[in-house]
């Protein structure tokens, strides 16, 4: 082992692949005067599908292009030539996977909000779809459960529930729930499917009794050995390893490609979150990340709670919107929040049905690509939705622990709305972004006002992009070389879009919101008031960082408290700082004229579309 | 622009979907659970010939029995008038505590009719299960059997004219195959159909009118097949709206597919000529789509006997195998050109800018009137004929 971890530290040439659902993605990285760097990428289409149900032929037909482009032999008969010899080959090779749709599972616990919910928590965080929440108190009938279980076919069942030393009787009974369903594991006849117990560790033996024989079953600690604690890194480390012993050995092509890499292969999104993870540490900044793909949208936040006791700790929350997604998935965009919402961003006129055809049409031929401007705006219209309802989801499971006896004073009870989650957008320094849609936008000022409507940023925001589709890589990579992991995502993929300065709160039109004082490194100093409705960028290039005051009208809050001067440091990006002046929450006319008029004059302010489009 | 003939594939390509008169069909029909293989190799099957059957468990049904009667669950085995392998009846008394003179006794109900299959002394679960499901799989398409799979099912093999669509709504059907259009660009309506085509599989051109469909069901049509339809006349139908293209399970009177998309779209000259030339034939339709994982789109099947050219069919595959060139023929599947058909006249190496400013791979096609545009190569598919 040590001899690997030296050759990791000393590698020069790295090669990643992600075998995402349709494309598989191959980054080619070098070592040149001393840094890591980004050289080149080689892609392919995923061959997990009949008729060549091998994974590794698209592997190696993207790592082709790469040997083409890059001019070096990195493939032999049996895989990759790793560790390199005779100037051919790499010194590292790591991969993700998502292929044939993930890591499929089902969770459960006793109570939904709790051990449900910790269980939920987990399951996502190692970076798998959740395909339903079980627990004793869900209202649906025993039969309605089963006929549930029967019919989903997961990779794999985590099982949790009651804290250490409570009653051990109900979860067995979910237990019994489970083996009297008979699941049937998605990857067909002969498959053990794997079962985590992380629930009260009384019942370990009795779920051993029940399960053991029937099931691949592995026995981690309690992820609610309290209610005050939720431990969820032992489940989600259980998790990996099945998804290695199980699950991928039985998918089509893995069993080669396990022998190809010495490092585990990460499901994708969990080599998204490690990128997400990476940011938080090397900024020491919260942050929240989204990845918008065409089938789903992954949201992950790395938030530093502070405790009563003024202690604190950093919670990772990934969630993912199965659902929700900018091709195979974006009529759902379309069902879940209704055509009007999408067509609040239009500015041009389109009759709804229109729409929502075009829209049915890219769903069911999902590699198309906007051609026109007018596609192009449609499809931002449903990525600004897809990612308001991926946060709303996010929402929902980034909150303090259910069932925890706190001690409470008058003013936790006004705060107690706020418990719901503990995202707030005024605490939340980065957000960055990656997916095709966000990554592939023609102008930056399309993806940071995507972003901006989207999440509506509060206070100080720096805003990322990833410019060339490799989080997911880096993220593999960052487990056994950190370092090169990170010079690469800083320097090559890392964009830095700008920052957004966002007053909280509301006013009439054209009433003062905030005036900010910019002093720029040559020390040209720039000062801008914007009223109610505006929004405005100040160019301030990338790397380069700004002295602001930011003065906020009394109604409004840029962190201080409402009308409270801040005064800080602004880092500056391809679009620069963009100050937003048309409230929080976002205020977006009804009147069609009005709205239209709005969204023309915010898109032109920031250049953002053609003016072709913007003048009609 | 650089015309470079020479790039003569790429990745990149949309394969379009499969519109052949002569094909090989081979249809696997595998049980969901493992049973009994019916048919052996070399039989002749037909539409309903029942290729294999299995027993699908009964689905349990949980009884709280313990708490219902009031007792601890390790006592329960004593209250418990049925035992371990019992048939019962729904409603049946299946345990049954007493008081003093058969006063304030607590009687547990089965909640189902089955087999008492576990009495728990740790949990005071009692499972039922309900009887076995016998489960079914019949050929599909007609022809010969030519593989077996033990326990599994079967492949049915035949030669057919085969045409995929884009997507479709309900599962596996059978009829007569009836043209109700004049042209692949006609909207049907329901002045086109009458009670004569009861259990046949109508064909109309560019779209099917709500119209159309109604009297279709109300007529007893098996299918229909269309260029397109409008998506709330498709969700109305449906009673709820489609979110993922995944489909077939629906509980409907008839099975829908369109081979273009939805709005109004002239069905595929190919296509509709060639269900045309089969007209009266029987033909197998699925409306399943999967457009995830694992594709999978609606299709006709019209097994008819060889009539095709091997060697012209041979020169096709290779084509296909080789990608896009130039003289490829396209079918453009995005706005501005949707549905436009044309040659492949350029396939420039370098990044283009479009007009939605994105830099990506384009190719330049003559459409059908003589006009040259410029189409990102991810929105064209090669027409397989």
């Amino acid at each position: 082992m040590s001899r690997k971890v030296s050759l990791y530290e000393e590698a020069k040439y790295i090669l990643a692949t992600d075998v995402g659902s349709t494309t598989t993605k191959a980054r080619y990285f070098e070592k040149k005067d001393d840094s890591y760097r980004y050289i080149v990428s080689g892609e392919a289409p995923t061959t997990v599908e009949a008729p060549f149900e091998d994974v590794t032929m698209g592997v190696r037909n993207a790592v082709r292009e790469v040997e083409e482009l890059i001019n070096r032999r990195l493939l032999r008969e049996n895989g990759i030539i790793c560790p390199r010899k005779d100037g051919e080959g790499v010194d590292i090779y790591v991969t993700t996977s998502s292929a044939g749709g993930g890591l499929q599972m089902i969770v459960g616990g006793l109570v939904k909000t709790m051990t449900a919910e910790s269980a939920e928590r987990a399951a996502l965080g190692a970076g798998s779809i959740v395909m339903d929440v079980l627990a004793v108190n869900d209202p649906r009938p025993f039969f309605k459960k089963i006929e549930r279980i029967r019919s989903l076919r997961p990779d794999m069942i985590l099982l949790a529930g009651g804290t250490d030393g409570g009653d051990i009787r109900q979860v067995v009974e979910l237990a019994e729930l489970i083996d009297t369903a008979e699941p049937k594991a998605r990857l067909g006849i002969g498959y053990e499917l794997p079962i985590v117990f992380a629930g009260n560790k009384d019942a370990q033996k009795d779920i051993r009794n029940l399960l053991e024989e029937k099931y691949a079953l592995k026995i981690v600690e309690n992820l609610r050995p309290t209610l005050e604690i939720e431990n969820t890194s032992p489940s989600r480390s259980a998790v990996h390893e099945l998804f290695m012993e199980h699950v991928m050995s039985h998918a089509p092509g893995y069993n080669k490609l396990m022998k190809w890499t010495d490092v585990d292969i990460m499901p994708t999104p969990a080599g998204e979150g490690m990128m997400m993870q990476l940011i938080a540490k090397t900024f020491n900044k919260n942050v929240l990340g989204v990845g918008l793909g065409g089938a789903t949208t992954n949201v992950y936040s790395v938030v530093r709670l502070f405790e009563r006791d003024r202690s604190s700790n950093i919670r990772f929350v990934r969630t993912v919107s199965a659902n929700l997604g900018m091709s195979y998935s974006i009529s759902n965009v379309m069902k879940e929040t209704g055509i009007k919402n999408i067509m609040r961003w239009i500015i041009f006129d389109i009759d709804e049905p229109i729409v929502s055809s075009r829209l049915r049409n890219k769903m069911i031929r999902p590699t198309t690509i906007p051609q026109t401007i007018e596609d192009l705006m449609i499809e931002h219209a449903v990525a600004r939705e897809a990612l308001r309802l991926g946060l709303q989801h996010h929402r929902s499971l980034a909150r303090g622990l259910k069932g925890v006896k706190k001690e409470r004073d008058i003013g936790d009870f006004f705060l107690e709305a706020e418990e719901e989650s503990y995202i707030d957008m005024m605490n939340i320094d980065v957000i960055a972004g990656t997916g095709g849609l966000l990554s592939h936008a023609p102008r930056r000022s399309q993806t940071i006002l995507i972003l901006t409507d989207a999440f509506q940023p509060e206070g100080v925001t720096l805003m990322f992009q990833d410019s060339v589709f490799m989080m997911p890589h880096l993220g593999v990579l960052s487990t056994v070389h950190e370092h090169a992991a990170w010079e690469i995502f800083d320097k090559d993929c890392l964009v830095r879009l700008g920052t957004i300065i966002a007053p909280k709160g509301l006013a009439k039109e054209g009433e003062h919101v905030v005036t900010v004082s910019l002093k720029k490194p040559d020390g040209e100093e720039v000062t801008k008031s914007l009223n109610f409705g505006q929004i405005f960028s100040i160019s301030l290039e990338e790397r380069k960082k700004a002295k602001v005051i930011i003065n906020p009208s009394k109604k409004f809050d840029v962190g201080k408290g409402p009308g409270h001067t801040l005064q800080t440091e602004v880092e500056g990006g391809v679009v620069g700082v963009v100050i937003d002046a048309r409230g929080r929450p976002l205020f977006i006319p009804e009147n069609t004229t009005e709205r239209r008029k709005k969204l023309i004059n915010w898109f032109t302010s920031l250049n953002a579309y053609p003016e072709t489009i913007l003048d009609n | 622009m650089t015309n470079s003939s020479s790039a003569k594939s790429t990745y990149a390509y949309s394969p379009g979907l499969k519109v052949k008169r002569n094909e090989l069909v081979r249809k696997r029909r595998i049980l969901s659970v493992p049973g009994e293989v019916l048919v052996k190799e070399g039989d002749s099957v037909s539409f309903d010939t029942v290729v294999a059957k299995a027993s699908l468990r009964g689905l349990p049904h949980i009884s709280r029995t313990a708490s219902i009667l009031g007792v601890d669950p390790d006592e329960l085995e004593y209250y418990m008038l049925k035992k371990t392998g019992d048939f019962v009846k729904e409603g049946e008394i299946i345990a049954e505590v007493s008081g003093f003179f058969g006063l304030f006794s607590r009687k547990c109900a089965s909640p189902t009719t089955g087999t008492i299959e576990s009495i728990s002394n740790l949990t005071g679960q009692v499972i039922i299960r309900e009887l076995d499901i016998e489960l079914e799989l019949k050929a599909y398409i007609p022809g010969k059997v030519v593989k077996v799979f033990p326990n599994e099912g079967v492949e049915v093999a035949t030669n057919a004219a085969f045409i995929q669509g884009i997507f479709g709504v309900g599962s596996e059907t059978h009829g007569e195959l009836k043209i109700c259009a004049e042209s692949n660009k006609d909207i049907l309506t329901e002045n086109d159909i009458n009670s004569d085509f009861k259990g046949k599989i109508l064909v109309g051109g560019a779209k099917i009118s709500k119209g159309a469909l109604y009297k279709a069901i109300e007529i007893g049509a098996a299918g229909i097949i269309a260029g397109g339809i409008e998506d709330n006349i498709l969700m109305d139908f449906l009673g709820y709206e489609i979110g993922v293209a995944i489909t077939g399970q629906e509980d409907i009177p008839l099975t829908i597919i369109v081979t273009e998309g939805f709005g109004e779209m002239a069905m595929s000259k190919n296509s509709f000529t060639l269900l045309e030339n089969f007209e009266g034939y029987t033909v197998s339709a699925t409306g399943e789509t999967q457009i995830r994982a694992g594709v999978m789109r609606p299709e006709i099947i019209i097994p008819h006997e060889y009539d095709g050219d091997k060697k012209i069919e041979e020169n096709m595959e290779h084509s296909l195998v080789e990608g896009m060139g130039i003289g490829t023929l396209v079918r453009v599947i995005r706005e501005p050109y949707f549905g436009a058909i044309g040659k492949i006249t350029m396939l420039p190496v370098q990044l283009q800018n479009i007009r939605s400013e994105s830099m990506v791979r384009v190719m330049e096609i003559e459409i059908e009137d003589g006009k040259r545009v410029i189409v990102p190569r991810t929105n064209v598919e090669i027409i397989e004929e």
